[in-house]
């Protein structure tokens, strides 16, 4: 918390700020498209999951999905924003292949949902983003560009499904902020289980608009929009070029063109799309296939009063009810499934060995098997479990690491592996004392050179008894005992 | 029985529910017809070797299907299962749908047969179907000797009906391709209430104006099949879920003591005489009827046609952006995606669709959409707040359907204006959404037919085929056919 | 207002249609006049009328999250001018 914001770009002549503004699209995760009948699920085969309104065939006409409607009214809630009781669907008219209507149904004067924010945890402290507002709207399909020389191939499995468009304030101003903004909004709508945040499916995904300023400059210079990036690493990359680039420009004495622009992910580069050109007219009218939407307020109260918690919420109550630091609260409430999955590790075994364990050799474990906690081989009896055998001293530290990369092989309750294993915790003293004589008796020489003076040698005699008793024997009472018979 | 296509949709099914005929019959006559009248242009596509094989299924024991061996042409705006549905446009020159659209599933659940697919104005922008793709449609009433346009844009339903070669039919109305057409042949057209019936699987024009209706022989067959194609579609978010009406078993020509309104602004300059002449007549013959006459006000009746020529193209323009040669459809070629469509749509459209596809693009585009579009949505609702208030006080209002009788052709070819004031006293009930019906009075010196209008409350569609069912039992119009084309 | 030539080509090229100088200049002659016809409006005050974009006052109607349609890989691609067994083909997009 100690840390000041540090990220300003020296260009040749000037310091520079850059400006970020994000416009998040978010794939909804409903079982049919926003206004057809037909599958939204992923991986389908090429034009299976397409039906004649997602086509525009001529005479089909649109009706909404009531699902959809829901899930956007969640994820404003989520955004602490406001729910409009009226909203209209536009059309954004332009040419595309993969547009089938000409136009796609968007909401522009009168979106679903107005002005929102959300918190970031940053190392300098939290901010605060704005959102703009949130919208409904209808995805495109896909066209692929690389399996003829002269052609195109059109797809339009995802053309109709469902999106939330998410748009900020331009009030981010790193690439470390707009990580943090992405993540943020992707654990509130897990949370809500309004958006799966799949990047790499395309659930989610950003257009990125960035311009730059002088430091101390008030007013905002010239944007580009970055269509359609798919990753966070890629976001901040785009944003690290662009704006060097839009630096340069400007210092040289040039000006910024207001374009779209295509990240490049091969050679790292933005360019500029020349089939954007001119379809920057999109001449949005209202729909007129479909009537305004006009929301009860008590449709609305019903969303409410269903909303889980999320995770601003549930990071202070960690903090409360399980005291905490408000690092490992935002750690462990960064996504559900954790959160979840911490919370009833703590609660069926103890909270402080809960939070380093998740935190420390759990987290570690995951990352290198490249597992999520959904499919962990780890499961949350047999972790709590593992963590009570230390509690109560049937094991040591040490050994629990030994048990826990076992668990990790063969997914088993760590008592049935300790057991076996033999490895439970030697705690009787006569036991104990046998082994700390025998090793004694067998290094006469040090004991006489300890007795001499030399009380370093105290460890070499705790490791050679731990040892002897193939680590079972509790280093406290070994301490003890030794203590008493070297004195 | 050699004169069954003489016969209205009500005799027809009537005759085949008590065998005086059999459907194979009636549909035989029409073909008779149909082949020995391909000089009117009506059909873009036949389907009578289809038909021959449904009509064997028939079971006349069906006694409750309301349309039971009718035999049925539809505008080919009207998407037909596996059959070709064309607009009348090249770009859909050779799209063959995989699905019925609802109203033409409703014809045909209550026992009609298919017999196919007339023609229209290009994409239904036209009133007198002379952009159609096919060919002009021929009027079956004629100047003389020369040759009139039936109206638009569904001008292939009205000659069709007019010259016998369908029972009836169902058309589309935006601005008046319902009434104005059924005007110019001598038949009764219906634009019901905005949302009345379902527009799931109708090739769309502009989607907030656009309405299917029947267009018969005589207001008794508009009743029973407007019955037969209402009701609300769950597939459209415009249809409104209302309770279904029996307009036929209600139909009445007891209107004595409704208030009929006559609006004092129809009264355009250079209004012909015969125009005004008719319209006092239809007065008089509802004040005979025992209808109450008051005189009202729609002050903004001159501005729904500029209105209508804002919002109608705005929307058409985004309605028929679809047709870009990529799914479906006539494609040109093009070195990139971007010629590829420059191409089709330069050469897959018609001139007037082009016209108004640019209108719309201009009045929607940035910079002009308040100007244009935004100030055609206000007005719009003051021409709503018109009728609103002025059925406060009346129940029906009476209009001439057109300014004029049929024209000929090649008259407004090159004159948009001119040709769009044709829909001066139709378009407003687009616009407000009321249900408005057209019928046939009389013929005029030249033998051509004369028709007035009334327009009703929302959802009071039965008010309006009341009033017409008592003009039309006073009037007795016959059309005065010489089938000169055979 | 009144467009000219110019207007007409970008207006052209904004709704996919192209247009050769020959038929720029007959368009810029019927646009001209339908601009002006539908410039009537310019008459009224609608400083406070509320726009209409539709005019049902009904709700809008909601479908519930059902898939309803299977695989109609077969009918979507059925009437398309170039295919393959799973795509539709255009020519080269250029991005
Ligand atoms: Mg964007
Ligand atoms: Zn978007």
């Amino acid at each position: 918390m100690n840390k000041d914001f540090n990220y300003f770009l020296q260009g040749e002549k000037e310091k520079w700020e850059v400006i970020i503004g994000l416009e998040v699209h978010a794939q909804i995760l409903s079982n049919a498209k926003l206004f057809s009948s037909s599958s939204t699920k992923f991986g389908a085969e090429p034009n299976c999951q397409v039906s004649l309104i997602d086509a525009a065939m001529p005479g089909m006409l649109p009706v909404i999905n009531k699902f959809c409607i829901e899930q956007a009214i969640k994820t404003g809630l989520g955004l602490n924003a406001k729910i409009n009781s009226f909203s209209v669907f536009d059309r954004k008219n332009y040419f595309y292949a993969d547009l089938p209507q000409g136009y796609q149904i968007s909401q522009y004067k009168f979106p679903i949902v107005g002005e929102g924010e959300v918190l970031l945890d940053m190392s300098y402290g939290t901010k605060k983003i704005g959102i703009e507002r949130l919208h409904l709207e209808q995805d495109a399909g896909k066209s692929l560009h690389d399996q003829d020389p002269t052609k195109s191939f059109i797809d339009l499995n995802r053309s109709g499904v469902a999106l939330m468009e998410i748009v900020s304030k331009p009030d981010l101003r790193s690439p470390e902020e707009v990580g943090e903004y992405i993540k943020k909004i992707r654990s509130i709508m897990r949370y809500l289980e309004t958006c799966d945040g799949n990047m790499e499916e395309g659930s989610l995904r950003a257009d990125v608009n960035i311009s730059v300023r002088k430091v101390g400059d008030k007013n905002f210079g010239t944007r580009c929009e970055i269509k359609n990036v798919n990753s966070i690493k890629f976001m901040q990359q785009a944003i690290e070029f662009e704006a060097k680039r839009q630096i340069d420009l400007l210092e040289q004495g040039k000006s910024i063109d207001q374009e779209t622009r295509l990240y490049d992910t091969k050679k790292n580069e933005t360019r500029s799309m020349r089939s954007k050109e001119d379809a920057h007219d999109y001449r949005y009218f209202p729909d007129p296939d479909l009537l305004p939407l006009e929301l009860e307020n008590s449709f609305i109260q019903k969303i409410k009063n269903e909303l889980p918690e999320l995770p601003d919420q549930k990071k202070d109550r960690f903090i409360n009810e399980y005291r905490l630091s408000n690092y490992e609260a935002a750690v462990l409430t960064a996504d559900k499934e954790t959160a979840d999955f911490f919370e009833k590790v703590a609660k069926n075994s103890d909270v402080k060995l809960a939070t380093t364990w998740i935190m420390g050799d759990f987290f570690a474990s995951l990352n290198k098997l490249q597992k999520s906690i959904s499919n962990s081989p780890i499961t949350v009896e047999n972790l709590a479990s593992l963590l009570n055998l230390i509690k109560t001293n049937i094991i040591s530290g040490r050994i629990a690491k030994e048990v826990f990369e076992m668990m990790l092989l063969d997914k088993r309750d760590p008592k049935i592996i300790v057991e076996e294993k033999g490895l439970i915790q030697q705690t009787d003293v006569k036991e104990i004392e046998k082994i700390i004589d025998k090793v004694l008796m067998d290094n006469q020489d040090k004991v006489t050179e300890y007795k001499s003076g030399k009380v370093k040698l105290f460890g070499f005699f705790v490791g050679s008894v731990i040892k002897e008793s193939k680590g079972k024997a509790n280093p406290g009472v070994v301490n003890d005992l030794l203590k008493k018979k070297l004195s | 029985m050699n004169n069954l296509s003489n016969l209205t949709l009500v005799e027809t099914v009537e005759g085949i529910k008590s065998k005086k005929f059999s459907p194979s019959e009636v549909l035989s006559s029409y073909e008779e017809r149909i082949k020995r009248s391909k000089k009117l242009n009506c059909f873009i596509s036949e389907t009578l070797d289809q038909a021959k094989k449904e009509i064997k299924k028939i079971n006349i024991g069906q006694n409750n299907l309301a349309l039971l061996g009718a035999p049925i042409a539809v505008k080919d705006l009207f998407c037909t299962s596996n059959v070709k549905t064309t607009a009348s446009s090249k770009i859909l020159e050779n799209f063959v749908p995989t699905y019925e659209s609802t109203v033409t599933q409703k014809l045909w659940d209550q026992g009609a047969i298919l017999i196919g697919k007339l023609n229209c104005d290009e994409f239904a922008m036209g009133s007198s179907n002379e952009t159609s793709y096919f060919g002009n449609v021929i009027n079956p009433y004629k100047d003389g000797k020369e040759t009139l346009v039936p109206g638009g844009s569904s001008g292939g339903c009205a000659s069709a009906v007019s010259a016998n070669l369908t029972v009836a039919t169902v058309g589309t109305d935006t601005g008046g391709s319902i009434r104005q057409p059924a005007a110019f042949t001598g038949i009764v057209g219906l634009k019901p209430t905005y949302g009345r019936c379902s527009r799931w699987g109708i090739v769309a024009f502009a989607s907030s104006l656009d309405q299917a209706g029947p267009m018969t022989k005589d207001i008794k067959d508009s009743a029973l099949l407007l019955e037969v194609i209402a009701g609300f579609d769950s597939k459209d978010s415009t249809s409104i879920n209302t309770n279904s009406s029996f307009f036929f078993k209600n139909l009445s020509k007891q209107i004595k003591g409704l208030n009929v309104g006559i609006p004092k602004e129809y009264r355009v300059d250079n209004m012909p005489k015969e125009i005004d002449d008719l319209w006092s007549e239809g007065i008089k013959i509802l004040e005979n009827c025992g209808a109450k006459i008051h005189s009202i006000s729609l002050p903004h009746t001159k501005y729904a046609l500029p209105t209508y020529y804002i919002i109608a193209p705005a929307e058409a323009s985004s309605n028929l952006a679809r047709y870009d040669g990529v799914r479906y459809g006539h494609r040109e070629s093009g070195r990139d995606l971007i010629e590829m469509y420059e191409n089709t749509r330069s050469r897959g459209f018609g001139d007037e669709v082009k016209r108004r596809i640019l209108i719309g693009t201009y009045v929607l585009s940035s910079g002009y959409y308040d100007a244009y579009y935004l100030k055609a949505q206000k007005v719009r609702n003051l021409i709503k707040k018109d009728f609103d208030d002025s059925f406060k006080k009346v129940d029906v209002i009476l209009t001439p359907s057109t300014p004029s009788a049929a024209f000929k052709f090649g008259e407004k070819k090159d004159d948009p204006i001119s040709m769009y004031l044709n829909d001066i006293f139709t378009v407003t009930a687009n616009l407000a959404g009321l249900p408005a019906l057209s019928l046939p009075i009389k013929h005029n010196s030249k033998n051509l037919p004369l028709s007035l209008q009334l327009i009703g409350r929302p959802f009071d569609e039965q008010t309006i085929l009341n009033v017409g069912y008592a003009i039309e039992q006073e009037v007795k119009f016959k059309r005065s056919i010489s089938d000169w084309w055979m | 207002m009144s467009i000219n030539k110019e207007t007409v080509k970008k207006i052209s090229k904004l709704a996919r249609i192209s247009v050769s100088d020959q038929q720029a200049s007959k368009l810029e002659k019927n646009l001209n006049s339908i601009l002006s016809f539908v410039e009537q409006l310019n008459e009224l005050n609608t400083e406070k009328i509320n726009p209409i974009s539709t005019i049902s006052n009904q709700k809008l109607i909601m479908r519930d999250d059902v898939v309803k349609v299977s695989n109609q890989k077969e009918d979507i691609l059925k009437n398309a001018p170039e295919k393959n067994s799973s795509y539709y083909i255009v020519p080269k997009v250029v991005e």
